[in-house]
């Protein structure tokens, strides 16, 4: 069964992440976007009891939220510095900086944040790029 | 909603120097609906009203632990359209007033009860153990654990919503 799983349609394979006391996700909608959180607690079918670094426990609806594969060791409304504890001795910031998913982000906050100088550059950076990629071409073209 | 502690007696005269004082605890979006509804329910039980009584005290009263997700029982008398009846339901939330809020959207969207339709008998909250209902004693598990299967989309933004985009959206994630 599980060599089958990577042909199957994303519709049809079994779910890997679980809203459960210590996932952490990603707050995606509303003013808090881009922000790392953890579910304390689940309130009910729609809403989780929800703490992070730099956001105040609140209840988040489950429709704010993406979860994350990433998973900490607390317990059901924990303190709020066992919660830090536990998220050190994971490692989430570093952990989370490291997948594609923020590096993706990262990337296009640092796309849409560059001043008109800098878009030259990469406009350069891109020509030049392009101008080895053509040469290399036309030297295996040769061949 | 809020919820306001409201106290009041009747207007003291020459022969009643100090009337009984009563307290309410009332649901309401601010003070001045807040002691109208003190009256409202005070006039049906004493032979009282605004203008022969005075308001001593309207307090608003906080939470005490907001940071708890608790269980909440609802005692409620309501007018339907063709009589009155009394309901028990239960919430999940970690406020009163977040249950009372709950409380009034969910009789507006099950029975089409409004607002002023609504007489709040009693809220308190209660143990786990002793929750009734089935959709809120599923989640009364210290290893709660469910995927959230088929996700419907949203952008970040409203303004990033487009009415027509190349690819079907994914609906596992």
């Amino acid at each position: 069964f599980f060599f089958l799983l990577p042909t199957m349609p994303r519709e049809a394979r079994p779910f890997s992440k679980f809203v459960e006391i210590g996932r952490v996700c990603f707050i995606n909608y509303g003013p808090l976007y881009g922000k790392l959180c953890v579910v304390l607690d689940v309130i009910d079918n729609n809403r989780a009891w929800v703490d992070g670094p730099g956001i105040e426990r609140q209840q988040l609806n489950f429709k704010r939220i993406a979860l994350t594969k990433f998973v900490i060791d607390i317990t059901r409304g924990a303190k709020q510095k066992n919660v830090k504890k536990a998220w050190a001795d994971a490692n989430i910031d570093d952990k989370w900086a490291q997948t594609s998913w923020a590096k993706r982000l990262a990337q296009r906050e640092a796309r849409a944040s560059l001043n008109d100088f800098e878009r030259f550059q990469v406009m350069i950076a891109r020509k030049r790029r392009s101008a080895l990629v053509k040469k290399n071409v036309r030297q295996l073209k040769a061949q | 909603f809020r919820e306001y502690q409201v106290i009041g007696r009747l207007k003291p005269t020459a022969d009643i120097t100090t009337p009984t004082m009563y307290r309410m605890r009332i649901f309401a979006p601010n003070e001045v609906v807040a002691k109208s509804r003190f009256w409202y329910f005070l006039s049906k039980y004493h032979k009282m009203k605004k203008t022969t009584g005075e308001i001593l005290a309207v307090n608003e009263i906080y939470e005490k632990k907001p940071n708890v997700v608790k269980n909440y029982a609802a005692f409620v008398r309501y007018d339907s359209r063709s009589g009155t009846h009394n309901l028990y339901k239960e919430y999940r939330d970690t406020t009163r007033v977040g249950a009372v809020n709950q409380l009034y959207l969910d009789m507006a969207g099950r029975h089409r009860v409004r607002t002023r339709s609504v007489q709040i008998i009693d809220v308190k909250e209660i143990a786990s153990k002793d929750c009734r209902r089935a959709y809120v004693t599923e989640f009364h598990d210290n290893n709660i654990r469910f995927p959230l299967p088929h996700r419907v989309q949203r952008t970040s933004e409203k303004r990033y919503q487009r009415r027509f985009r190349p690819a079907r959206p994914n609906t596992t994630w």
